[in-house]
């Protein structure tokens, strides 16, 4: 076999051109990274700006009359309130859905179970809140009587109950609607990983199908269920035309069953299309706020992911 | 305790037992429901009460209680599932039963032009089929969406490709990976409250356009595309590039003639799933892209609808306040057009990542 002469000026000419392509290559999908983040500097830097004059005003011209702080405070605690009602209901849930898909359901089925709880995170959201507005609200309608009739004396179930059902409580189980599929999906994944000698070696060793979960299960998917719940807590937080058009807000109200309550982002929703001057920027500074609220949370989540990320796998 | 014949069978609770325990229920809960009024809601919540407290009972008088536990265990799991897709049977079955009646011809393909309360008004009097639709926000829709991938996808892309191709696990490529997974976290309504204020600061106070929505859609869509991008690129074997490398093939043009046609099928379907994502956002529309009755054709100019804004709007404030049950009729109608758009970008979605099969030997 003979070695073929190639002269080193084809071979140069060929890598100059090759070489500027690599350069802009590199550096457009560089560039692209940057972007992202910039982006996100820029939501927040974007977001401050415009709702600086907020915090410049006399607080007798904020919304209330008293400051942006008593403004911002009741819509807040609103937030948590239905976030807290949908991780409650939505964590269990899901996390049992999960342990259905993954240890429970006939191998043959468990593939076509998942897609059936995809299918609830594709449904949109305003969906959602059209379902809860016009079939869910009226029947709870009727629990919450009761629950108020009964369980008054509690002062969350405390009468009398809103006659069109559009309260907090039905806005929070919409919500659990919404993110169970992410609490679902997530814990999944983590259960599906958990070694396989792990679990047969309990099973081996006598325990039930549950004592092998409660011990060999869930001790390894702990860091992520944990994770998985906070990125649920973030989409509640977030969620916004669910909670506009379910419930009927208004002040705060410490019972779930009456009229009352406000979330930041519905609060944004309703009232965003007609603001300008000054309330335009209370509620990007209202907006600023519930984008702090979800950046810790989610860093929170990310960091509890990345922290257990090299003997979990969930990422 | 009593011996019983066999070792193996001892202390376990017969097949028919669960069987007997599951018809006690039912009657059981029929009868407590007749109490209050029967219903068959609460008759099944009732049952099922029975069932697993009964069902746990009579295995732990036979079978023990690590046994009860576990039966325990395992009922509460189907009943986790059976609730959870309850409200998903509940919301198709009210999309279909409130959206088909609406879907006519003249739903999808006239806009709300012109359409006054006074129609709605005398529709409802006189029983005639319910007039307007939704074409001005189907085409909203699809222009804005088309908009936010255009935009999204090659950042996305190129991002996931640096992540994947080009970073070395620098400080840099740690930060985008992070802050793109806190990025998928952010509210829909802060990326478009993000939107609206960028633009209003440069084109005046109030800008409202297609093309800021699908600025803001794209805050929401860039972190999806660089997440399924970055996962397909990562599952392409090194073998591949290292072969294309010896051959003496640049690196730009490995990456765009080996690498990714070899997973473009997973970043196809990566790309739809965005798609389907963000086509049923509404509250960065909202704050966006503001409301129009009628058709939009410019991105770059004047107020524009969606069907989800058209979905708020019509349930918000129906075109006649004192008759709304043409506007509700419209509403679910979109609802339901948009659900078959939803649902055939996710069928499409896996129907690609399928076809092109995965062509890795993983």
């Amino acid at each position: 076999m003979s070695t073929k002469t190639v002269s080193p000026n084809t071979l140069r000419r060929d890598g100059d051109s090759g070489q500027s392509g690599d350069k802009i290559f590199s550096t457009a999908s560089l560039l692209a990274g940057c972007l992202i983040l910039a982006v996100l500097f820029s939501v927040a830097i974007f977001l401050l700006g415009q709702a600086l004059p907020t915090f410049a005003a006399d607080p007798s011209e904020i919304s209330g009359g008293n400051g942006f702080f008593s403004y911002i405070w009741p819509i807040v605690i609103g937030t948590v309130i239905a976030a807290t009602i949908a991780l409650i209901l939505a964590t269990p849930i899901g996390i049992g859905v999960a342990l259905f898909i993954s240890h429970y359901a006939p191998r043959r089925l468990a593939q076509g179970f998942g897609y059936l709880i995809d299918l609830l995170a594709a449904i949109p959201s305003v969906v959602y809140g059209a379902w809860g507005y016009a079939v869910l609200a009226p029947q709870l309608a009727i629990t919450y009587d009761w629950l108020a009739n009964n369980l008054g004396w509690i002062p969350i179930f405390e009468g009398p109950a809103s006659n069109t059902g559009r309260t907090i409580l039905t806005a929070g189980i919409v919500l659990a609607v919404m993110v169970l599929p992410i609490i679902t999906s997530l814990s999944r994944e983590i259960f599906l990983q958990t070694p396989k000698l792990h679990e047969e070696a309990s099973l081996a060793l006598g325990a039930t199908r549950w004592e092998m979960i409660k011990m060999s299960v869930l001790p390894f998917a702990r860091p992520g269920i944990i994770s998985a719940a906070m990125l649920g807590l973030g989409r509640a937080l977030g969620e916004t035309m669910a909670v506009a058009l379910v419930l009927s807000g208004g002040a705060l109200n410490a019972s779930l069953i009456q009229t009352g309550n406000q979330t930041i982002a519905a609060e944004i929703a309703l009232n965003f299309p007609e603001a300008f001057g000054l309330r335009l920027s209370e509620l990007i500074a209202a907006g600023l706020v519930l984008f702090v609220i979800t950046l810790a949370v989610n860093v929170i989540a990310r960091w509890i992911i990345s922290r257990h990320k090299e003997f979990s796998g969930a990422n | 305790m009593t011996r019983r014949p066999s070792q193996f069978t001892k202390n376990k609770l017969p097949r028919w037992a669960i069987w007997a325990v599951l018809a006690g229920a039912l009657i059981l809960g029929a009868a407590f429901s007749a109490l209050l009024g029967f219903s068959l809601v609460t008759m099944s919540l009732f049952a099922a009460i029975f069932f697993v407290v009964g069902g746990t009972a009579a295995s732990g008088a036979v079978e023990g209680s690590r046994k009860a536990k576990d039966r325990l265990a395992t009922y509460l799991i189907y009943g986790a599932f059976i609730v959870a897709v309850l409200p998903l049977l509940s919301v198709i079955w009210t999309v279909l039963e409130r959206g088909l009646p609406g879907m006519t011809s003249d739903f999808l393909f006239r806009s709300m032009n012109g359409l006054t309360g006074a129609i709605d008004n005398q529709t409802v009097a006189e029983g005639t089929p319910v007039l307007g639709g939704a074409y001005h926000a189907i085409l909203g829709t699809l222009q804005i969406t088309l908009w936010a991938t255009i935009i999204s996808v090659p950042v996305g892309l190129l991002a996931a490709i640096y992540l994947v191709e080009y970073s070395t696990g620098g400080p840099l490529s740690r930060a985008i990976t992070f802050f793109v997974d806190v990025m998928t976290g952010i509210p829909s309504i802060v990326a478009g409250l993000f939107a609206a204020a960028l633009f209003g600061l440069i084109f005046g106070p109030g800008t409202r356009t297609g093309f800021v929505a699908a600025a803001a859609l794209s805050v929401l869509m860039i972190p999806v595309v660089v997440r399924s991008t970055e996962e397909m690129l990562k599952i392409v074997p090194n073998e591949l590039r290292e072969a294309s490398f010896a051959l003496g093939v640049r690196k730009w043009r490995t990456i765009t003639k080996v690498v990714i046609p070899t997973a473009i099928s997973g970043i196809a379907s990566g790309v739809t799933l965005a798609i389907a994502r963000v086509i049923g956002e509404t509250a960065p529309i909202l704050v966006t892209a503001g409301f129009a009755r009628g058709i939009n054709l410019d991105v770059f100019g004047g107020w524009m609808s969606t069907l989800p804004t058209y979905i708020y709007y019509q349930i918000i404030t129906p075109t006649s306040p004192t008759s709304t049950d043409p506007s509700i009729q419209r509403a679910w109608a979109a609802a339901l057009v948009l659900i078959i758009l939803v649902m055939m970008l996710n069928l499409a979605a896996r129907l690609i990542a399928r076809m092109f099969a995965p062509k890795t030997s993983r």
